[in-house]
C-alpha cells in the first residue's frame, strides 16, 4: 500500500471540503446580511398604521394600506386566472399527449417563458391591454402577473403527475376508469400537495414582481378598488418610496419590503411542509 | 431440483373426464409488437371458465405481455400493437370499436406491486362501484363489506374503513386491490405475479383467495413460482422467448411435459 497516494487524496478531500464550506458560507453570508438589514430597517417601521393608512404623500404620517390591498387583489386574479390554465396545460402534457410532438414543443416555450424577463411580459402586456384600453389598469396589471403564473403551474403541474406512477393510471384502467375520471380522482389526489405547492411557488414569485406593474397597474396614491383604474402594489410602491429622497417614505419602502419577504417566507415553508408530507405519504 | 421435488397438485386440480370445458377466453395467432420488436409469436391459448391457468416461463418470455393483452392494457401506451384474435365470449376483444373501459370492467387485474389509490379503504372499493352501478348506500356499503369479505380482509379493515388505504401493510394492500377488482363484477381477473413483493405467508393468502375465487371467476395468473403455478392453477402455459411452447393441465405440465424446454425450466436446468 502507498501511503503517500492516500495520504495525498486525504488532502484533496481536506481542501474541497474546506473550499465548500467557504462557498456555502459566503453565499449564506450574504443572505443573512440581506435579511438583518430588512429586519434592522424594516421592523421599526412595522406598526398598526402600516396595515390600516394610506401611501402618504412626502412629509405626512401614513401606511401602506392600498399597496397591501391591490398587491393580494391583483396576485388573486393572476392566480385565478393562471392556476386553471396552466393545471390544464400541464395535465395535457403530462396525460393526454405525454408522447406527442405537441408536449415537447410546448415544454420547450414553456421553459422560455419560464425564464422569460418579466419586464418583456409587462412590455407585452402594455402592449395588448394598456395601449388597447388607452390607460393603466389592475387588470392589466393582474394579467401580466397570470402570465407569469402560468409557466410556473404548467412546469410543476407536468412534473408532479409525471412523478405519479404509471401502476397507479394502470389500475384506474383496470378497474374500467375513463381516463377524464383517472386523472381527477387520482392522479390529481396523487400530485396534489406537489400541484398545491407550485402554486404556492408561483405566488411567492410575483408577490416581488415590479417590473410588469411598473407597465401596467403603474401605481395609485388614492384608496381604489376599481380595476380599470391604476393600482398600487406594495413592489412598485417600494420602488418608488426607495428612491425617493424623502425620509419617512425610504422607511416605509424597507417596511413594505420586509412584508413582501415575510410573506414569501410564509409561503416557502407551507410548501415546504405540503412537500415533505407528499414524501411521507 | 427434480420434478419429484414439486408437490404434486392434488386431486382437486385434476379434471374428471366429463367435465366440461368452455373457452371464456380464445387467444388465436396472437403476435405482439413494442415498436419494431417482435415480443409475442403467434400465440394460441385457451382460458377455460371457471379454471385458473398460470403462465410460466424465464423473465421476458411475454407473460406479462400477454396477460396486457387480454384487457388492452398496452393501449394506454404508444407504438404497441396485437394482431391476431382474442375473442371473449366469442367477441373480438382486439376490434377498434371495443369499448376499453367495458372491456376492463369485465377483465380486471391485480398487479405486481400493490397499487392502492390514494384514498381511504372504503373509497378504495366503493369507487370502483359507483362507477358503473346506482346503488343506494346502505347497498354500497354491502358490496364493499362483501367484496373485503372475498378479499379475506374484512376483518382486518372493518374497524378502520376511513384510513387510507396506503397505511395498510403490503399483502392487505394487495389483497385490497383485489377487493377492489372483484367488487367491480368482473368476469375475468388477471394475476400479473400477484405475490412477488410478497411474504411467503401472504403469498399463502392470496393463494388461498384465487382458489376460492376461480369458482365465480376465470382466473390467469403469470408467475415465477413454479410451485406456486403448481398450488393453484389447473391449466398451465409455458412460453419461452415469446412463443408458447406448450400449454395443458398443470398435473401433467410438471410431472410428464412434452417439449424438452419445459422439462428443462420445471427442473430448474434454465430461467
Amino acid at each position: 500500500m502507498d501511503k503517500s497516494l492516500y495520504a495525498s487524496r486525504r488532502r484533496r478531500n481536506g481542501i474541497t471540503m474546506a473550499l465548500a464550506y467557504a462557498a456555502t458560507g459566503f453565499g449564506l453570508s450574504w443572505l443573512v446580511l440581506i435579511l438583518a438589514v430588512l429586519l434592522w430597517e424594516g421592523f421599526s417601521g412595522l406598526s398598526l398604521s402600516v396595515f390600516t393608512e394610506m401611501t402618504p404623500p412626502p412629509g405626512s404620517a401614513g401606511g401602506l394600506l392600498n399597496p397591501i390591498v391591490g398587491s393580494l387583489v391583483m396576485t388573486i386574479i393572476a392566480v385565478l386566472i393562471g392556476t386553471p390554465l396552466g393545471i390544464m396545460a400541464g395535465t395535457y402534457m403530462a396525460e393526454y399527449g405525454r408522447y406527442d410532438k405537441l408536449t415537447t414543443v410546448v415544454r420547450f416555450i414553456n421553459d422560455i417563458l419560464l425564464s422569460a424577463p418579466s419586464i418583456v411580459v409587462g412590455l407585452f402586456v402594455y402592449e395588448v391591454m394598456v395601449a388597447q384600453m388607452g390607460h393603466f389598469s389592475g387588470w392589466a396589471g393582474a394579467v401580466s402577473l397570470a402570465v407569469i403564473v402560468i409557466p410556473v403551474v404548467v412546469r410543476t403541474t407536468e412534473d408532479m403527475l409525471t412523478l405519479v406512477p404509471d401502476t397507479l393510471r394502470e389500475a384506474a384502467a383496470s378497474i374500467g376508469l375513463p381516463r377524464s375520471l383517472m386523472i381527477q380522482r387520482v392522479a390529481y389526489r396523487a400530485a396534489r400537495a406537489g400541484m398545491i405547492t407550485g402554486v404556492l411557488l408561483a405566488v411567492a414569485r410575483i408577490s416581488g414582481e415590479t417590473a410588469p406593474l411598473l407597465f401596467t397597474a403603474l401605481n395609485n396614491q388614492f384608496w381604489s378598488l376599481n380595476l380599470n383604474a391604476p393600482v398600487s402594489s406594495l413592489p412598485v410602491v417600494i420602488f418608488q418610496f426607495a428612491l425617493s429622497p424623502y425620509r419617512d417614505w425610504q422607511k416605509l419602502a424597507w417596511t413594505g419590503a420586509l412584508i413582501i419577504t415575510l410573506a414569501v417566507l410564509f409561503l416557502s415553508i407551507v410548501a415546504r411542509i405540503l412537500t415533505a408530507q407528499r414524501k411521507t405519504s | 431440483m427434480s420434478v419429484a421435488a414439486f408437490t404434486v397438485p392434488t386431486v382437486t386440480h385434476s379434471l374428471s373426464k366429463d367435465e366440461e370445458l368452455a373457452e371464456k377466453i380464445s387467444v388465436r395467432d396472437l403476435d405482439f409488437f413494442y415498436g419494431d420488436n417482435r415480443a409475442l409469436k403467434s400465440i394460441s391459448v385457451p382460458l377455460y371458465r371457471g379454471k385458473v391457468t398460470a403462465f410460466i416461463g424465464p423473465s421476458g418470455c411475454g407473460k406479462s405481455t400477454l396477460l396486457r393483452i387480454l384487457n388492452r392494457m398496452y393501449d394506454l401506451y404508444p407504438n404497441q400493437r396485437a394482431t391476431g384474435h382474442v375473442t371473449l365470449d366469442n367477441a373480438n376483444i382486439l376490434s377498434p370499436s371495443q369499448d376499453l373501459n367495458l372491456l376492463r370492467a369485465k377483465v380486471g387485474m391485480v398487479f405486481q406491486k400493490p397499487t392502492p389509490f390514494p384514498m381511504t379503504i372504503f373509497e378504495n372499493i366503493a369507487f370502483g362501484i359507483r362507477l358503473y352501478e346506482r346503488l343506494s348506500k346502505s347497498e354500497l356499503e354491502d358490496r364493499v363489506k362483501h367484496a373485503l369479505e372475498r378479499a379475506a380482509l374484512w376483518e382486518e379493515v372493518k374497524d378502520k374503513l376511513g384510513a387510507n388505504g396506503l397505511s395498510l401493510s403490503g399483502g392487505q394492500q394487495q389483497r385490497l386491490c383485489i377487493a377492489r377488482t372483484v367488487a367491480v363484477r368482473p368476469e375475468v381477473i388477471l394475476f400479473d405475479e400477484p405475490c412477488s413483493a410478497l411474504d411467503p405467508i401472504s403469498t399463502a393468502k392470496i393463494e388461498e383467495l384465487i382458489d376460492e375465487l376461480k369458482d365465480d371467476y376465470t382466473i390467469a395468473i403469470v408467475t415465477h413460482n413454479m410451485q406456486q403455478a403448481a398450488r393453484v392453477s389447473d391449466f398451465t402455459a409455458f412460453m419461452y422467448l415469446g412463443e408458447l411452447v406448450e400449454f395443458g393441465e398443470t398435473t401433467r405440465i410438471f410431472t410428464t411435459p412434452n417439449d424438452r424446454r419445459t422439462q428443462d425450466y420445471i427442473t430448474g436446468r434454465f430461467g
